[in-house]
């Protein structure tokens, strides 16, 4: 019983993460797990939805940080879009809007790819 | 009666399967004490972090030890003591990270003593090395600190 999900969309090139539920210590290694996948089958042009997501805590922001690097020196990049304000609040404390494109919406997120 | 202060206590196996149940039961003690919404998920994500600490590094994710669990709250302020007998460590020797830099740097984990310092109003830390870590957190009510 794992109150987490992540399923997987691809559109072209893009892929998109939805993740629902809680991000926690327990539940990041499934995200990691889904965002290695994708890194092995060379998709690196990603957007991570997070409407359906309730909690985050630092266990699930390392996952973005640990993958960020690797996926932009290779041309791609993570963007996230659908943020609730609760989740926001926590990906803003650590600065994170400086650092990642935050979109309102999915299509927003697929549409800036596309700009180049 | 009504300045009698709340006790509650939780020992639960430091496992981080555990930490949804830490989370439910921290954040309804704190909606009882009276904090808005955006309170509780303060507090409710800093006793993650500091327990989240404890399962990683004083248990080192071996999943033997407890946590040891102490919410007291009245209504001028919320405690919570987070105890464990594991490995203990120097919260002074733990530098809070320049974030600008740390997020430049791209590193990973060690923000949980950060956000734990950002989202509460007092956090210390004691130990007896190799008998028991507690990390005490308090969070004032609005308009008692």
């Amino acid at each position: 019983m794992s109150g987490f999900e992540v399923k997987r969309k691809d559109v072209e090139t893009i892929s998109v993460i939805y993740l629902k539920g809680y991000l926690d210590a327990h539940t990041a290694p499934d995200f990691e797990k889904s965002l290695q996948t994708l890194v092995d089958e060379d998709r690196i042009r990603i957007v991570v939805n997070l409407a359906e997501l309730n909690y985050i805590s630092s266990a699930g922001l390392g996952v973005f940080m640990g993958f960020i690097e690797d996926i932009r020196n290779k041309g791609g990049d993570i963007k996230l879009a659908e943020l609730t304000e609760k989740v926001f609040r926590v990906f803003d404390l650590l600065g994170f809007p400086v650092l990642y494109d935050i979109l309102e919406n999915e299509q927003d997120a697929i549409a800036k790819y596309e700009e180049g | 009666m009504g300045s009698q202060p709340v006790e509650r206590h939780l020992c639960i196996p430091g496992k981080t399967e555990n930490l949804e149940f830490i989370r439910n039961f921290v954040s309804g003690m704190a909606r009882k004490a009276g904090f808005n919404d955006k309170d509780v998920n303060k507090i409710e994500l800093a006793i993650d972090e500091a327990c989240t600490n404890v399962i990683e590094h004083a248990y080192r994710d071996t999943g033997e030890g407890d946590i040891d669990i102490d919410v007291e709250y009245d209504t001028q302020k919320f405690k919570v003591v987070v105890a464990d007998q594991g490995r203990s460590f120097v919260m002074e020797d733990i530098k809070i990270p320049d974030m600008e830099k740390y997020m430049a740097e791209l590193k990973v984990g060690g923000l949980g003593i950060y956000l734990m310092r950002t989202l509460m109003d007092e956090v210390d830390y004691r130990s007896k090395p190799g008998a028991r870590n507690e990390v005490r957190m308090v969070k004032y009510l609005p308009g008692k600190s």
